[in-house]
């Protein structure tokens, strides 16, 4: 058994330990809303934090994430309060098909806890999220929203 | 019995479970499958009690926003006030049992709209008049004194009010009425503003249900692995050797090509199948390359014979007598839709009833590819569509469908959803098809374009797909926006012009991909163009007015994204400017490119896109799927091609098939200008632009000229 810690709620797992945390929280543990896009940590859609760290859980073992401390989507908002960067995603109707925006949102939001006041070139930088509908231009404009928010 | 309950999509779409998603099986099961019993007052238009309209919506979200445009468009003559609007599928099902109101659920092509604009308004303009005449009656007042706005119907005269709500159940029983007049569009209300998307919440927090999230009691999951070799059949496996691993269920031959192992997690799944030995049999398919391929397209550009589309004049006349003739050849790859969401379907048979929960850009093809792997008779197959994670023409196939129903059958009673790897999704696709052009043309000693000869040489994907569709063997969608006419016409009069198509077919699969044929025919037509242009020593978009005066829809795209990007001023230095203009798809559309060349380095600053649609039901989605398609298209001019060894495609994941990130997106300025009388598309016919624009910037900067692509096989990145 491995225990787990995701947005606050403890979790023990029977499952190998070199299983990637993207299937335990998926498919063990029933939260879809981490996405799997490779499973390769190139695209970014399974992102989560760890430790408050933006990691994509694909390419993590679920030993490796044992007693550290999970957020996933699911785990963003407070009781149904929206963080800024959500509202930010909601006001200026980001999503497209919205498959990546998940993890967009993850990284965008990890991102802001170490600069909130991020600049387009810190954006560029911090941000390797594919996003197949080529959301880009509105996520931009959200992450300068949420900031000034 | 069926011991399955169904699952109600709509908590899916619009978010209203009541439970939160976070664990297990807590999918709400109901069982009334439209709207929890409240009165539908037509196919398209049920009213609750609390006001609360759903409109149903026959054509498959994927991102480009149809559920929002399709929606705007009931509610435009149902007169009901916006805010209350919810949406939900019909099942295809419910079409058969019904037989057929919603009409075609096929979303591709930018149909969503264009083909259907007319029955979706009459559904709301006959709701709208059969709740007035529903409060008319409890009035006993005559209808026509009755008007009706944001849901409350009133009565003027005598100053009596009621909502939507509370005359439903009353105008379910009314008769539908056999005229159903539309607005004239100026006066419509809601059609051509950007109102917000009505699916953006549930994406922004994880609740949205895509396919690859269904979870059903007692569920197992299944890995696939189909043979590499396009055509070919798996020959054995050795199912001992992983049958014992831990969470296998069973390991099953999916159809003769391909191979699944049902596990109890994914991750089990996939991992036991990638240590089964699987021997395949080869035919002779497996000694197709890339070069192969290649060297036969190569041959159709001179081939006697081809299909002709388009002609006039005498070309060959023309080009013996020009002044001065300009010959190149162009090639265009292979290339995957990689929907960020890789293909899978979640499905359960037994001998009763066989149901299926997926994403598909075509409920009835999923529902007849389902009737036909189950086996049985429509009234007991039932397909549950579910939000797409990008569909670009992939998921208008079903093939995932059938092999999820196939897997199901061997195990009946157990649910099982089937998730394709990355890896499968990348060798397994329908790819944008493969050609080859040659262009020729003759120019008079003014430098006037007199004659044109369009050659093209490659892949028909209605050969593959609908062959139904040829005309006397002839694929007209090869000759997308080359037409002399119709909803792809081009937009330039050359005295002497042929275009024509040699047609050549290799094994791998063609398929529609966002924009389909007016991805490769914009890029050899519009660099082309510049070509001639500079040959002729003429500005390109003066070369290009010139030949323009009996088309001026096209003309009036291109003059807009002229003066977009500033055209006649001179650009910030360092900076080189592209331009183009095509049609697709019934719209007509132009893109000015800035860009600047650093080594191998190409920098897009700025893209001017234009876009007559005719009609824009809501523009602020319009400049989303022009931004967004400009992404899908630049990712592919740039980094995008599937490579062809020993019979199957070598790219396997995004480290080998790249897609571009925030920091390459250029900034993209849209001109939504809707002239009106036409119901052109939105979601493709943008996308070609981009590239020949910013190819013509890139040989503007550089004095080179790319004709084969991706452009990384010249050594050009993006930055
Ligand atoms: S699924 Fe983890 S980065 Fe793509
Ligand atoms: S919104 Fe569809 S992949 Fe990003």
């Amino acid at each position: 058994m491995i225990n787990l810690t995701i947005n606050g709620k403890s979790h023990s797992v029977d499952v190998e330990p070199d299983t990637p945390l993207l299937w335990v929280i998926r498919d063990t543990i029933g939260m879809t809303g981490t996405k799997y896009g490779c499973g390769i940590a190139q695209c970014g859609a399974c992102t989560v934090h760890i430790d408050g760290q933006a990691v994509r859980s694909c390419g993590m073992t679920v030993s490796d994430a044992a007693g550290k401390k999970i957020t996933t989507i699911e785990g963003l908002a407070d009781n149904g309060v929206l963080t800024k960067v959500q509202k930010a995603w909601v006001e200026l109707d980001v999503p497209q098909c919205g498959y990546c925006q998940s993890g967009m949102i993850m990284a965008v939001s990890a991102l802001l806890k170490e600069k909130p006041k991020p600049t387009d070139a810190d954006i560029n930088e911090a941000i390797t999220n594919i996003c197949r509908c080529g959301s880009f231009q509105q996520v931009r404009a959200a992450i300068h929203a949420a900031a000034n928010a | 019995m069926n011991a399955m309950p169904k699952l109600d999509r709509r908590s899916f779409l619009v978010g209203t479970a009541t439970a939160g998603l976070s664990l297990g099986f807590n999918i709400p099961f109901l069982n009334s499958t439209s709207a929890q019993g409240a009165p539908e007052i037509n196919a398209w238009v049920v009213i609750k009690s609390d006001d609360t309209v759903i409109i149903r919506i026959a054509r498959s979200e994927m991102g480009q926003g149809t559920l929002t445009g399709l929606a705007q468009m009931v509610a435009e003559e149902l007169e009901c006030d916006w805010s209350k609007v919810t949406t939900e599928y019909p099942t295809p099902g419910q079409s058969v049992a019904r037989k057929n109101p919603w009409g075609d659920f096929g979303t591709g092509g930018s149909r969503g709209i264009r083909t259907s604009h007319d029955y979706v308004r009459k559904g709301g303009a006959a709701a709208r008049m059969m709740l007035i005449a529903a409060a008319a009656g409890e009035w006993k007042v005559p209808a026509s004194e009755c008007s009706a706005a944001n849901s409350v119907i009133t009565h003027k005269a005598s100053n009596r009010t009621t909502t939507y709500g509370k005359v439903a159940a009353g105008a379910a029983q009314v008769e539908p009425p056999a005229d159903v007049p539309l607005k004239d569009p100026k006066d419509w209300k809601l059609i051509g503003k950007s109102v917000k998307r009505l699916d953006t919440l549930d994406k922004t927090t994880g609740k949205m249900m895509y396919g690859a999230d269904v979870r059903l009691p007692g569920m197992m999951y299944a890995a696939i692995k189909q043979c590499p070799v396009f055509g070919d059949k798996v020959k054995s496996f050795d199912a001992a050797k992983v049958a014992s691993m831990k969470g296998v269920q069973k390991v099953v031959q999916v159809g003769d090509s391909a191979v699944a192992v049902v596990a109890d997690s994914w991750w089990r799944a996939k991992t036991a199948l990638d240590a089964m030995p699987i021997v395949w049999d080869n035919g002779p398919n497996a000694k197709v390359s890339s070069e192969s391929i290649g060297k036969w397209l190569k041959e159709g550009l001179d081939a006697e014979q081809a299909f002709v589309n388009n002609k006039n004049g005498d070309v060959k006349a023309g080009l013996a007598s020009a002044a001065k003739t300009v010959v190149q050849d162009y090639a265009y790859p292979y290339q995957n839709h990689a929907c960020m969401e890789p293909l899978n379907a979640t499905a359960v048979y037994t001998a009763d009833k066989c149901e299926v929960w997926c994403g598909t850009q075509h409920g009835q093809a999923a529902f007849a590819a389902v009737l036909e792997a189950s086996g049985l008779p429509a009234s007991k197959v039932e397909v549950y569509k579910m939000m797409l994670g990008g569909g670009f023409g992939r998921r208008g196939r079903s093939d995932y469908v059938t092999q999820a129903v196939l897997i199901a059958k061997q195990m009946p009673g157990t649910p099982v959803k089937l998730l394709w790897s990355r890896e499968e999704d990348m060798q397994h696709c329908s790819y944008h098809p493969i050609t080859q052009c040659r262009m020729s043309a003759g120019l008079d000693d003014k430098g006037n374009l007199t004659s044109l000869h369009v050659r093209l040489s490659g892949q028909s994907i209605l050969t593959a797909l609908r062959p139904e569709a040829l005309v006397n063997g002839m694929d007209p969608a090869t000759f997308a926006g080359l037409s002399p006419t119709g909803e792809a016409a081009i937009g330039y009069s050359v005295p002497n012009l042929l275009v024509d198509h040699s047609m050549r077919n290799p094994h791998v699969p063609p398929g529609f991909w966002r924009g389909v044929n007016v991805n490769q025919n914009a890029i050899y037509l519009e660099s082309f163009m510049d070509e001639l242009a500079k040959e002729a020593g003429v500005d390109p978009l003066e070369f290009r007015r010139r030949l323009m005066a009996k088309y001026p829809k096209h003309l009036g795209v291109l003059n807009a994204v002229a003066n977009g990007i500033g055209w006649d001023k001179p650009a910030p230095a360092g900076v080189h400017r592209g331009i183009a203009q095509f049609m697709g798809y019934g719209s007509y559309v132009a893109a000015a490119a800035e860009v600047s060349v650093t080594g191998n380095k190409v920098k897009i600053h700025r893209l001017v896109a234009a876009t007559d649609p005719g009609y824009a039901v809501n523009p602020g989605q319009i400049e989303r799927q022009i931004a967004g398609s400009f992404v899908y298209g630049l990712s592919a001019l740039f980094m995008g091609e599937c490579t062809v060894k020993d019979g199957a495609i070598e790219q396997s994941n995004f480290d080998n098939y790249d897609s571009m990130r925030i920091a390459q997106m250029p900034k993209v300025e849209c001109i939504v200008m809707p002239s009106g009388g036409f119901w052109g598309g939105v979601g493709e016919p943008t996308i070609c632009v981009a590239p020949p624009a910013v190819l013509n910037a890139i040989s503007a900067a550089t004095g080179k000229r790319y004709r084969t692509f991706p452009l990384k096989n010249h050594g050009l990145t993006m930055a």
